[in-house]
């Protein structure tokens, strides 16, 4: 099932993509299950939706948020819920 | 809308719901707890280094970014708190960044207003013959101007506190940068910058003004929240022409060395704070700067001119050879490629 997404960009990562500091998104779990969790939402906004090249101001060593970058998950700091784990419900 | 599962409460307050996890303690704490904490700590900074007294005139170096931006904030909340009787001041330099510093600087008129705190702006074309920052990298290229920028901001900030009869400058500076600081002492050699380079009030020979840091033990991370949670007006584009490699590489290192060691930016900054640097025999320590003043503009320097005006100098020298290769006549058409043929001679 998909998932409705509202991406806020902000303190200057919205360079990385198309200068776009909101993007409203759905995106379903690619193993075709009920887990999708934020790294399956890095992922997809690093490979469909960043239009910079430079990849590793955003995600270093495969898909990993580059250390510095804040990630808020409904206005909390994402280090309190697990980070990139965290389980997205729908 | 994907939400938060049920979970624990605020470690200080045991009623509202954790919006953070402090870098420094690992505590998850609310966001009303951490305006708390956060604030208080700045507070016990500037008490235990008394950093200022009743009725002193302070300026605050605005550059309309994050750091400045909630260091104004901060500095105006708890000098009405806890009546430090301060005279705060916004300082802001305009450097002429077309694209950077004409937009930070709006941001800078509008914390004036909401901040309701008076507002100086001093620019570089001002002070300095006319060269704004985008007219030296035109002249120069895009290599070495932060050489250029930092030795005129320094000066700038003086200068702008020195017209407003203050010898009080704060800086945004915090222990991120500072950590990195530290590390790029280290990894050059420098010495002599690593003995002071911790300090959080800096008083040197080369500048009438004292400059101090009351944001030193704020982490990034903190202040960044602390600008989002108080939805604080802040502008967060880059400078353009900053590549700052060096700087750069030693965050990345540091915040790489946090991950495996969450303490190592308070680490870095005790070590920077702890040294004692043994000074090699005699001879180098009697070399003692002698304050002086700059011939031609009168600025303290240990030298016949200070680092501003003979870095004017070699600008104004390859300005004027500009302007005659221009006014030759009949090459209108190779214009820009002469120039460029006469700055590759050019060396200062």
């Amino acid at each position: 099932m998909a998932v409705p997404f509202t991406v806020e960009f902000s303190g200057g990562l919205e360079i990385l993509f198309g200068g776009e500091r909101v993007m409203k998104l759905s995106l379903a779990s690619p193993r075709d299950d009920d887990n999708l969790t934020i790294a399956d939402l890095v992922k997809h906004l690093c490979d469909e939706k960043m239009t910079d090249s430079r990849r590793d101001m955003f995600v270093i060593e495969g898909y990993n948020v580059r250390p510095g970058i804040l990630v808020l998950i409904n206005d909390a700091d994402w280090e309190l819920e697990g980070e990139a784990d965290f389980r997205a419900v729908g | 809308m994907p939400s938060l599962p049920l979970q624990s409460l605020c470690e200080l307050c045991s009623a509202q719901k954790p919006s953070l996890r402090r870098p420094k303690t690992g505590q998850k704490i609310c966001q009303q707890c951490f305006f708390h904490v956060f604030e208080t700590e700045i507070h016990n900074t500037i008490t235990a280094a008394s950093l200022f007294h009743p009725g002193e005139r302070v300026a605050i170096g605005a550059s309309g970014g994050k750091d400045s931006t909630v260091l104004a904030h901060v500095m105006k909340t708890l000098n009405e708190r806890y009546s430090y009787g301060v005279d705060f001041v916004l300082l802001s330099i305009d450097e002429g960044i077309r694209g950077y510093r004409d937009d930070s600087l709006e941001t800078v008129k509008r914390n004036q207003q909401q901040y309701s705190l008076p507002l100086k702006i001093v620019s570089y074309k001002d002070l300095y013959d006319g060269w704004s920052m985008d007219n030296i990298v035109a002249q120069i290229g895009s290599k070495n101007n932060c050489t250029y920028c930092g030795v005129f901001r320094r000066q700038a900030l003086d200068r702008g506190a020195q017209m407003l009869g203050i010898n009080h400058v704060l800086t945004g500076h915090n222990a991120d940068d500072m950590a990195e600081t530290v590390l790029m002492n280290i990894l050059r050699g420098d010495t002599a910058r690593l003995d002071r380079c911790t300090e959080i009030i800096t008083q040197s020979a080369e500048s009438p003004i004292k400059r101090s840091k009351p944001l030193k033990f704020a982490y990034e991370k903190e202040i960044v929240l602390y600008a989002h949670y108080k939805k604080l007006d802040y502008f967060s584009t880059e400078c353009t022409y900053s590549p700052e490699a060096f700087r750069g590489t030693a965050r990345t290192l540091i915040k790489n060395l946090e991950t495996v060691r969450s303490s190592a930016i308070i680490d870095i900054i005790h070590s920077g704070e702890t040294f004692a640097l043994q000074r090699r025999g005699g001879k180098n320590q009697a070399k003692k700067l002698v304050a002086g003043v700059c011939e031609r503009c009168g600025y303290i320097s240990s030298n016949k001119l200070c680092k501003a005006c003979v870095l004017l100098d070699g600008l104004n020298a390859g300005r004027a050879a500009v302007q005659i290769s221009l006014e030759k006549p009949g090459d209108q058409d190779d214009g820009a490629a002469l120039v460029r043929k006469q700055l590759e001679h050019l060396s200062f």
